[in-house]
Parts: structure tokens; sequence; C-alpha cells
């Protein structure tokens, strides 16, 4: 895909060599290219439209660089635009220091809320804090069972009461943590359609009722273009303080998160890597981008092979391949860890070069067997110095691992490739890494841009005080008010 | 609510909003075929998930066939005869065998609404003097098992489960073999959700899908992919995976109650031939319609 986008600019730019400033005319065809690239990762067509807008005034007037490809400097803009845009970060939850932090969530019909609300209070836990999970679905058919069975594997109370409407349930819940001695409590409401005002309304009474210090939009990353509806009546709604992104384990290329960040100018907090009470990321816009634009995620593979090492064996790595001294032995290694986390396809396809290896109707486990045995039929000189293997032992290999001959070689050349790749980047900054997995040149041409502005976020803080919190919400009631109704037309 | 008529309603309600604001279709009226008006077609296609290339395709022949030329009811018939053309192949009908019971496997990707698109099922079927078994065959997912059982209660269907944990195609077969010893007319089984990038889940889909058959040869009579209307281009990439792993037999698109169009349907019919069999249009046991492209088609173009 990203070969499409780059080839397609390429061709539409590369035209205009020799000219001296990007104008409207020469990037319209090559802008066009843009476009369609972030249309097929199902951004919002206004919301690219727009982008493509700020791009064009970004690149206007600015020098055509003697030392790069136009299309490159082109690229080069998209991404910086595109992680401005969607960031910045903004993972820590804030928490008050007196009396329970409430988290409300919501969002469309099995977005993944319940699930989403097991990671939170599993993450919360972990760093020491003692949240409460609070059942506020009285829809979906066993819902409460879900939550219960979620709380319990996360080893966090659950508060249930079924006689109770969702309003009281959470007013409630805030009471049992207050009295129980837990400092966060995490609403889990039912899913709903940003169409349902009988709904929404019920929404909007949980957060007049329990004022919620924080309320994150739980938002699936298959969305398509319908996915800015949804936000901004949800924003409208509640003034939302975050987002968090999930099923992004897939292979969406999630142009949700763009549409979503562009609309209601809120950050994404978390991202959603599957359905394990555990796979909870921090947002990272760069990774985002490079999804977005169809690039793969190297680094977002660095930084999971290197969660799934221990530190120490994690720092060794990385001053290996800061070396170069990375060898198939420490790839290896980094396979067996990366296997235990699950799809092994989804993992090499962050790889520069080795989604090569997969064929799109291969059988990835069986594949990654076969890379496997490929290197535990190597000597230890073979796999430190994989050039000595020469015509002889490649055969020998093949042989030891039930492959081809060319297979081993395939595999050889995938991973120096790889290792250069990786050199540069455990070395680089964000925007060189960039480049260099797009496979340009180190020019030192990038100029950098201004930061973004951000929207004016909810007033809702942590160290507000209950009063002006009050005070603020009213004011953003009245304006939501006329929002929505605007909204509905 | 009657058949159909959720389409119906939202029509009229479109055309109420459309008419409004002097329009619909209609507006165009008398405008010419330029580039603006192209402009406005690929917009309404591509905001509907349609997709870049059914978008480009679609506005490609609008403007062969009608460039420069005034708007008349022409242009409207020709928009709709085309999509229809997109859309119409493989029918709606369910599978039916001579000797009980039909075997219904449902599948697709996390949260798209599955479970609650079996509870229609079941009621749409029932409705129809159909007995109906339920085989709870997502044992992954937290209280999938509990979600399910209250559905076969309330819509009075029999049900064959397992405790959380156990193996799905186990499951599976044991409601395809209770099915047929109780004589039930239709076996529907529940999977868990699984994204289709997922080899081992989707091994074990196949697996289910095995197994059904050696329960009852021939089985699984439909494999119905349920999509989330919501969905954009990902669908296309869900519905070629679970086809190529389980030969999916139909479609029934979910939550188009929402403001969301689903136009990545035609995509996929046009790729696969997978026809849409079924809509879901909200939470409750009778929030199902069968598929009627015509009103779909409206649906789609009621912004334009
Ligand atoms: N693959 C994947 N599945 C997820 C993720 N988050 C939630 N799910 C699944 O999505 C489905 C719906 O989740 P649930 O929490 O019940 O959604 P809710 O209806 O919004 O509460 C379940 O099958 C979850 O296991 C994720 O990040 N990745
Ligand atoms: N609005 C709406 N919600 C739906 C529809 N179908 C399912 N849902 C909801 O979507 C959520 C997930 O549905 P479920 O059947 O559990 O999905 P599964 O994980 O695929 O089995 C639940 O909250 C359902 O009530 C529909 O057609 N319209
Ligand atoms: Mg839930
Ligand atoms: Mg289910």
């Amino acid at each position: 895909m990203f070969e499409s986008l780059t080839q397609g600019l390429t061709s539409a730019f590369d035209r205009i060599r020799g000219t001296t400033k990007f104008t409207e005319q020469n990037m319209r065809d090559g802008l066009k290219e843009v476009r369609r690239a972030l249309l097929s990762a199902d951004v919002n067509l206004e919301v690219a439209d727009r982008f493509i807008k700020r791009v064009e005034e970004s690149a206007l007037g600015r020098d055509v660089l003697k030392s790069l490809r136009p299309s490159e400097q082109i690229v080069q803009v998209v991404y910086e635009e595109l992680v401005g845009l969607m960031g910045p970060v903004q993972p820590a939850i804030p928490l008050r220091r007196s009396g329970p932090t409430v988290l409300m969530m919501c969002g469309l019909q099995g977005s993944g809320k319940t699930t989403t609300c097991g990671k939170l209070a599993k993450l919360l836990l972990s760093q020491g804090q003692h949240p409460l999970l609070v059942a506020a679905d009285l829809q979906r058919p066993a819902a409460i069972e879900q939550l219960k069975t979620v709380g319990a594997q996360v080893g966090v109370p659950v508060y249930a009461e079924a006689n109770l409407n969702p309003v009281q349930v959470c007013a409630a819940g805030i009471k049992e943590a207050e009295k129980t001695g837990k400092n966060i409590v995490i609403l889990d409401t039912a899913g709903r359609l940003h169409v349902d005002d009988a709904l929404m309304k019920e929404l909007e009474s949980i957060d007049k009722r329990c004022n919620p210090h924080q309320c994150y939009l739980v938002a699936d990353a298959l969305t398509g273009q319908d996915a800015v509806n949804s936000a901004k009546a949800f924003n409208d709604a509640l003034s939302l303080d975050g987002v968090i992104l999930t099923k992004l384990d897939g292979d969406a290329r999630g142009g949700a998160a763009l549409s979503i960040k562009d609309v209601t100018g809120v950050p994404i907090k978390f991202v959603g890597m599957g359905e394990k009470l555990d796979a909870l990321e921090p947002f990272r816009p760069e990774g985002m981008a490079s999804r977005i634009l169809g690039m793969g995620d190297v680094l977002g593979l660095v930084h999971k092979a290197q969660q799934a090492m221990d530190e120490d064996e994690a720092r060794k790595a990385q001053e290996k391949m800061e070396k170069g001294k990375f060898d198939l032995s420490d790839f290896y290694t980094q396979l067996q860890r990366v296997k235990s986390m699950g799809s092994f396809k989804g993992m090499l396809e962050l790889m520069p070069g080795m989604s090569q290896m997969l064929g799109d109707d291969d059988d990835p486990e069986g594949e990654m067997g076969r890379i496997e045995a490929i290197i535990s039929s190597m000597t230890e000189k073979e796999r430190a110095k994989p050039e000595v293997i020469d015509h002889s032992r490649r055969r020998r290999i093949a042989k030891g691992s039930g492959t081809e001959p060319h297979e081993v070689n395939k595999l050889i050349k995938m991973f120096e490739q790889m290792r250069s790749v990786m050199q540069g980047m455990a070395k680089m900054s964000m925007m060189d890494r960039v480049k260099m997995m797009m496979g340009m040149q180190k020019t030192g041409a990038l100029q950098g841009l201004a930061p973004l502005k951000q929207k004016e976020r909810s007033k809702r803080g942590a160290n507000i005080s209950d009063d002006d919190r009050r005070k603020a919400r009213k004011a953003e009631k009245q304006r939501k008010k006329s929002n929505r109704k605007r909204h509905r037309k | 609510m009657a058949m159909g008529s959720f389409f119906k309603r939202l029509a009229q309600g479109l055309q109420k909003t459309a008419a409004s604001i002097g329009g619909g279709f209609r507006r165009l009226l008398g405008r010419r075929v330029d580039q603006d008006l192209l402009d406005e077609l690929e917009t309404t296609l591509i905001t509907a998930d349609c997709g870049l290339d059914a978008t480009d395709r679609i506005v490609a022949r609008v403007k062969d066939a009608f460039a420069q030329r005034e708007v008349t009811g022409d242009l409207l018939d020709f928009v709709k005869k085309e999509m229809r053309g997109m859309l119409e192949q493989g029918g709606t009908a369910l599978a039916s065998v001579d000797s009980p019971p039909t075997v219904i496997m449902v599948c697709g990707v996390n949260g798209s609404g599955k479970t609650t698109s079996i509870a229609k099922l079941a009621t749409f079927l029932s409705k129809q003097g159909k007995k109906v078994l339920l085989g709870a065959g997502d044992t992954f997912r937290a209280a999938a098992v509990d979600q399910l059982s209250t559905w076969a209660e309330r819509t009075g269907s029999d049900i064959v489960k397992a405790s959380p944990g156990s193996d799905p195609a186990s499951v599976a077969f044991d409601a395809c073999s209770a099915g047929k010893s109780r004589g039930a007319d239709i076996v529907i089984v529940d999977t868990a959700g699984r994204l289709h990038t997922q080899a081992p889940l989707m091994k074990e889909l196949e697996k289910i899908h095995r197994v059904i058959g050696k329960a009852i040869p021939g089985a699984p009579h439909e494999v119905l992919l349920v999509l989330d209307a919501t969905n954009g281009q990902n669908a296309i990439l869900q519905a070629k995976q679970f086809t190529k792993s389980v030969g999916c037999t139909g479609i029934i698109l979910s939550k188009l109650d929402g403001t969301a169009k689903g136009g990545a349907v035609i995509s996929i019919h046009e790729q696969l031939g997978l026809p849409v069999k079924f809509i879901g249009i909200g939470e409750k046991a009778d929030d199902l319609e069968v598929f009627d492209p015509d009103a779909f088609i409206d649906a789609l173009f009621s912004s334009m």
C-alpha cells in the first residue's frame, strides 16, 4: 500500500523537479494521491480534504529541495502533519488527591467498553491504585456477569445492583468506593447509538449526577466514515477527556484515529491491542501515522519485542542494534519472545522487508516455523556472521531445516536488510527513522513545523474544586445542548 | 415492525429532511452533469463507505453515459440500476434441507453483533413455525454463554452450552447432535468474535466448521458473516478472510439503525459474490429485516 502511495507520488511530483517552489498547480496530482491513501485508510472524507489543504498550505511556497525528490518532501510534510494532528500524547490518567476519581466510559455498542474497563482497572491496579468497577450497562443481556467475570480476572471488585437504574447504579457505585476506600471508580455504561435521544439523555444524566472527572470514548478502529458522526455527538453530549481506540491488533488502517481527533480535538490516550486484559498500550501518533499511510509500524514492533524481553536483555539488544551487531541468534531469541505475544503475521508486517517473506495466502505460523527451523539449523558462527554462509553451507542448512536453499538465502537477505534498518533506527530521530523506512536518503533538509494548536479541552481537571467544576460544567452544558440540537438538524 | 418497514420509515424520514432542504436526488433535476455534480456523487458514495474503487467505477459510468447532459429522472434510475447490479445476485433466502436440522453457523469479528443477530434470527425463524436450537459456541468471551442463554429464554429457543473455556468445536458438535435427536428444524451455532488476521483463531473456526460437518454431513448449510455497518474498508478484508476460511454464504449487516450506511458491502458483493441476507436495525430480538437492495440504495443516496 505504502509502495503504491510513494509510487503514485513519485510519478505525480517528479515532473516538477527542477522548478524551485511548490505551487498549487504543481502539487495537485500528488495531493490527489495522498487523498486516495487517506480515504482507503478510512479517514473521513471531509477530514481528509481539510487535511490535504493543511498539507498544501504547509508545503506551498517551500523551496523544492535539490537534494530530495519533491515526492519525498511531500510525504514528509504529510507525515509531520499527521503526527502533529493526532498528537500530543497524554497517556496519564489524572487522579484526584483526595476522594475517588471517577472515570466514565462511553461509546457505541460492541466497541469494547467493558473489556477496556477491565484493561484500565488492571493497569491502575498495577500502578498501586485501588479501582472499583461499576456495572452500569443494564441493557445488554449478561452485561453485568461479563463485567463481574472481567473484574474477577483482574482482581478488581465490581459493584452491581440490578434493581437500580443506570444513573442510580453509578451514584451508588461512587458511594460504595468512598465507603470501601477505593480511589478510582470506573463506570461501564451501556453501548448506545449517538442518535438515540433517550439513551444519550441517560448518559447526560449520569454525567450530571456523578460528575465524572474523566470521560472516555471507547471507539472501534475498524470504523469507517461514520466515526466522525458518533465521536462528535458523544463529545457534544459529554465533552470527552480522552479516546481509547480498540481492535488495533488487526489490519485496520485506523483512519478513524485521525477523523475522531480532528472533529473532537480530544486526545487519544490508549489503544486496545487484543482481547486479553493486558492488551492496552499508550497511543503513539507516529505509529498511527505510519499505519494510516500504510508504512507499517517498525517502532511499535521494536517496542513490543522489548516489552517481551527483560530489561537487561532489551538493553543488550538495543546496544547490539546500534552497533549493527544484532545477529541471527539475537533475532532468534526475539522471535521466541515475540511468539508468546500472538499474531506473528501482524508482527512481521511491522518489520520492513520481513512481510515479503509471507505471501498473502501463507500460513504465518507455518512460515514462522520455517524461519525458526532455518536459524536453528545454523551453527553459532553462521548466526553471528551470516556472510560466511556459502553455497554448500546453504544446502546443508536447507537440508537440516527441511527447506529450500533459496529460502535460506531469502531469509539472510531479509535479515540483513532488517538489520541495517534497525541499526539506523536505533540511533535516529523519529523523522529520520521514517525517512529510513521509506528508503530515503538522510538529508537534514527537514524544516521543523510549529506545533499545531490544540483545541481547548474540557474544564474537567483533577485538581479543580468541585464547585468550580460545577460552574464550568453548567456553562459547558449550555454549549453542548445547543451543539447537539444543531447536530440533529 | 413489519418487514421492509424500517427502510420505508427511514426513506420517509429522509425524504422529509431532503424535501425541507429542497431536495434529495430531485434537487439535482435540471442541473448539468458537470464536474461539480460528479464530485457530489463521489462524496455521497465515499461517505457511505462504498470505498474508492467502487466509487470511481460508478462515477466513471455516470460520466460516460451522461457527461454534460441535463439531469433527468434517467440519471437516478441509471445510478440505481448500476448499483443494484452490484448487489443483486445471490438472493436472501436461507438454505433449508430436506432432512432437518438446517445448520447455520455465525461468525465475524469482535463485537459485530453475532449473538444478538442469532437471537433475531431465532425470532424470525420461530415466527415461521420453526423449532430453533442455539449452540453456545462462544466459550471465550466473559459471560458470552450467559448472554446467549438469556436470548434463548427470551426467544423460546432450545440451547446447548458448555462451561466457559471448553472446546467450541465440541459444543458445536453437541448442538448439532442435540438438534437431530430433539427434532429441531434449525440449529444456529454462535462463535466467539475474532479478527480475521488471527491465524490460530481462524484455524479454530475452520475446525468448528469441519466438526459441524462431521455431526451432520453437508452442514453447516449456511455460514453467515455478521458485519458491523459502521465498519469501513476493513469489512472487505474481513469478508475475504472469513470466506476463505469457512466459505461464508451470506452477510448479516448489523447496526444499520445508526448513521452509518454500510456501503462496503457493495465491494464485497462485487468481489466475492457474497449477498447481504439480513440487516440489523436495533438491539431487540425483532430488529431484523430481510435485505432489500432497492431500499438500501435509496438510503445510500438519501443525503444527496
Ligand atoms: N481484537 C480485539 N478485540 C477487542 C478489543 N477490545 C475489545 N475487544 C472484543 O470486542 C468485543 C466487544 O467488547 P466489549 O468489551 O463487550 O464491548 P462493549 O459492548 O463496548 O462493552 C469482545 O469480543 C471483546 O473481546 C481489542 O482491543 N482487540
Ligand atoms: N444499535 C444496534 N446495536 C446492535 C445491533 N446488533 C447488535 N447490537 C449491539 O452490539 C453489541 C454487541 O453485540 P453482540 O451480539 O454481543 O456481538 P458479538 O460480540 O458479535 O456477539 C451489543 O450491545 C448489541 O446489543 C444492531 O443491529 N443495532
Ligand atoms: Mg459492555
Ligand atoms: Mg457474541
